[in-house]
């Protein structure tokens, strides 16, 4: 594996190794020197077409505590706009000399693309509507912590699941790790072709929550922008905390021992409420804070730092 | 002008024959012996037609970095052409009879290939007003076809002022058919389990479907012609077939693209395979090459859209729409139609010459291969097979979709009224 582009490229072995470094980079974050040698020499630049707070800054704290350098490029806005082709500002970045492009693209498929033109290690940290990764090594890492092995265990991903690149990671990572997936959404938040997909890779989808909820041993819920309304995907919000919420009442349908994510940012009162959001067993501090250990167990795999270790 | 004596070339099909042309007409037909004539010796390949393009992109004016008519010229020629219908959306738009007799004088001034201009429906395609199609009917260019592709013309009062107004001087309306509401203008992967999976903006079968289903009722309550482009689904298909059926005038047309490429070629998110509208899955392929063979659809047009390398390298929704066509069109044809067995050369010949011709209204094209006739011919190498390398093409773009391919047969030569365009593979300047 020379990238990290989509879940699909985890075997459940490298997904295992991911994670379980990602445990001992989880260790390292505790200490009070935090730093490790091992990317020393190396850069890193997070290539940023989108804004994003969390995952840029995550990714550059987990390479600076691996002792890499570690620039942030923000390359906003459509390049087509500009005038300045996708291949042009990647090749422009990657002549610097950079040994790994971190990116974060408002379009599916990009980073893909880059590894046409570059020789460096390009990590997907999110690709429009398609994949995010690692993001889903840090939901599964967050899950795996609290529920033991992941095999067996049953996972609904609930939410605004067509223009989520959180979901196609996720289900594809969890089921390699041998979890049960079942999607939940509205027909109209339905990845398209969902049924075909469902039986080709043997998973589940429903269009009804309560049905899928005592079952669970993790409740996924992803983020709805309220702006979705205008595309008429649902009538109103007050109308989708009732189908789709987890709401007070969810809430006590859901089995004792099962825990809550939302990869964030939350909507609360929206896709959950204001309670299940603060619940002990919600995962959603220590998913931001397994962010950085798993992007710092990626990096490490990615840009060969078993040998300098 | 030189005479030539095309030797021994398979007619249609239909046996080999000679054919004498002096004078930019065919003078004889059959066994010709002795006479001062150059010889194109055409052991083993079959004659047909010109080809006529109901639908190419030659970019000028506006984007000759991308393609000049010289350029889509030399790409006609070498793939068998005769006569290309260049369409509206240039910049400036040819929306008026001054922007049309430029591109047909363009055409005539190059001589590779009759560019005939098609007209804009509404004014800088911007679907909201009629573009003056009379003055365009009148002029030097005569144009009798006009369409707003690239965009639909999706104001059904438009549309149907449209088809009243060319009935005057037997015009036609070519229909993009790309329902906005349905299908905007991200939408760039068939919308199905593939799009789900790539995250790309979805571009469902129906939004196609509902327009084509609009306009033909359309075409029946002005009793006008209609032609859809690029038909690309089976749902399309059945629409046209009805009316058909109904005595309804719609012709259609499909690309050599969506005769071959599924929509499994996005996987990668190469921008080479973005195209309006997208591939679509195998099941559509097999009913759009099902209804070429029974004559539902009436043509094969390319499409042939060229742009410049800059405008692909973008991230897969950011890349302009579009792929070549011209040299590969008949090649594609004979691959995945004639030689499975589906279509015969006469087939072909009405499928890329005569019914183009007839709907476009150019009376000197889609002649048979007969005495007096004119001598638009095509000769092919049918069992030839070649590796497509994008870098051969005479167009000025390199987004060829068919790039690694091989595809079976091969354009020899070309003749435009008794002059060669193409001799032996060589485009004759």
């Amino acid at each position: 594996m020379k990238h990290l582009l989509s879940a699909a490229d985890l075997s459940r072995d490298d997904a295992r190794q991911i994670l379980d470094t990602a445990a001992q980079m989880h260790d390292v974050q505790q200490r009070e020197v935090k730093k490790l040698p091992v990317l020393r020499g190396r850069t890193v630049v997070n290539l940023f077409f989108e804004d994003s707070t969390r995952t840029r800054s995550s990714f550059e704290i987990a390479g600076k505590w691996l002792s890499a350098d570690v620039i942030n490029v923000s390359a906003k806005g459509s390049s087509v706009s500009k005038g300045e082709s996708l291949r042009d500002t990647a090749m422009t970045v990657a002549a610097m000399g950079v040994d790994a492009l971190v990116i974060r693209h408002h379009a599916s498929g990009a980073p893909l693309q880059v590894t046409d033109w570059v020789d460096a290690v390009v990590i997907n940290a999110g690709d429009g509507t398609h994949e995010h990764p690692t993001q889903a090594l840090l939901d599964a890492y967050t899950m795996q912590a609290r529920l033991g092995d992941l095999a067996g265990k049953r996972i609904g991903i609930i939410g605004d699941l067509t223009h989520s690149r959180v979901v196609r990671s996720n289900l594809i990572l969890l089921r390699t790790l041998g979890a049960d997936v079942t999607l939940v959404a509205p027909p109209t938040l339905m990845p398209s072709g969902i049924a075909n997909w469902a039986a080709a890779e043997g998973f589940s989808y429903s269009y009804d929550f309560d049905e899928v909820l005592p079952k669970l041993d993790a409740a996924m819920m992803l983020r709805v922008q309220k702006e979705r309304m205008s595309g008429g995907f649902f009538p109103t919000p007050r109308e989708y905390t009732v189908g789709y919420g987890l709401t007070r009442d969810r809430l006590r349908a859901l089995p004792e021992h099962a825990v809550i994510c939302h990869p964030g940012p939350v909507n609360r009162g929206l896709e959950i409420t204001a309670d299940a959001a603060d619940e002990a067993r919600s995962l959603i501090l220590d998913q931001v804070s397994a962010g950085v250990a798993v992007r710092m167990s990626v990096l490490y795999h990615l840009l060969g730092g078993a040998e300098n270790a | 002008m030189t005479t030539y004596l095309i030797k021994g070339a398979d007619l249609l099909g239909a046996g080999r024959q000679d054919l004498l042309v002096t004078d930019g007409v065919i003078a004889e037909v059959g066994t010709v012996t002795a006479v001062d004539a150059t010889v194109i010796d055409a052991d083993g390949l079959v004659a047909l037609p010109g080809l006529v393009d109901l639908h190419t992109h030659l970019r000028e004016p506006g984007r000759e970095d991308a393609e000049t008519v010289a350029t889509g010229s030399a790409a006609a020629a070498a793939g068998g052409f005769t006569a290309v219908l260049a369409m509206a959306n240039t910049s400036p738009v040819t929306d008026t009879a001054e922007a049309a007799e430029r591109v047909f004088d363009l055409g005539r001034s190059c001589g590779l290939v009759d560019v005939q201009p098609i007209g804009a429906v509404s004014k800088g395609l911007a679907g909201e007003e009629l573009a003056e199609l009379g003055l365009m009917a009148r002029s030097r260019a005569a144009v009798r076809v006009f369409s707003d592709d690239g965009k639909c013309v999706h104001d059904a009062r438009l549309m149907r002022r449209a088809l009243e107004y060319v009935k005057t001087f037997g015009g036609v309306v070519s229909q993009h058919a790309q329902e906005p509401r349905l299908a905007d203008s991200s939408a760039c992967c068939h919308e199905g389990e593939l799009s789900g999976r790539l995250g790309l903006p979805g571009w469902p079968g129906v939004a196609e479907e509902v327009i084509v289903a609009r306009d033909v009722m359309l075409a029946r309550h002005t009793g006008s012609r209609v032609h859809i482009a690029h038909v690309s689904t089976a749902g399309s298909v059945e629409v046209v077939r009805w009316a058909k059926s109904q005595g309804i005038a719609v012709t259609a047309e499909v690309t050599p693209h969506h005769l071959m490429l599924d929509t499994t070629r996005l996987t990668d998110y190469d921008p080479t395979f973005k195209v309006n509208p997208p591939l679509r899955p195998a099941e559509d392929i097999a009913e759009l090459r099902k209804a070429l063979a029974d004559g539902t659809i009436d043509a094969v047009a390319t499409d042939h859209a060229p742009h410049a390398r800059h405008d692909k390298e973008h991230a897969f929704a950011e890349a302009a729409f579009g792929m070549l066509g011209l040299e590969q069109a008949l090649q594609v044809v004979n691959t995945v139609m004639v030689q499975p067995g589906l279509m015969s050369w006469e087939q072909v010949a009405a499928a890329m010459s005569t019914t183009p011709a007839r709907i476009a209204g150019l009376t000197g094209h889609g002649r048979p291969l007969a005495l007096g006739e004119p001598a638009n011919i095509t000769l092919i190498d049918p069992s030839a097979t070649v590796e497509v390398d994008r870098a051969d093409s005479r167009s000025l773009s390199r987004n060829n979709p068919w790039h690694d391919m091989t595809l079976t047969g091969r354009v020899h030569s070309t003749l435009l009224r008794g002059r060669p365009t193409l001799l032996d593979q060589e485009v004759q300047q």
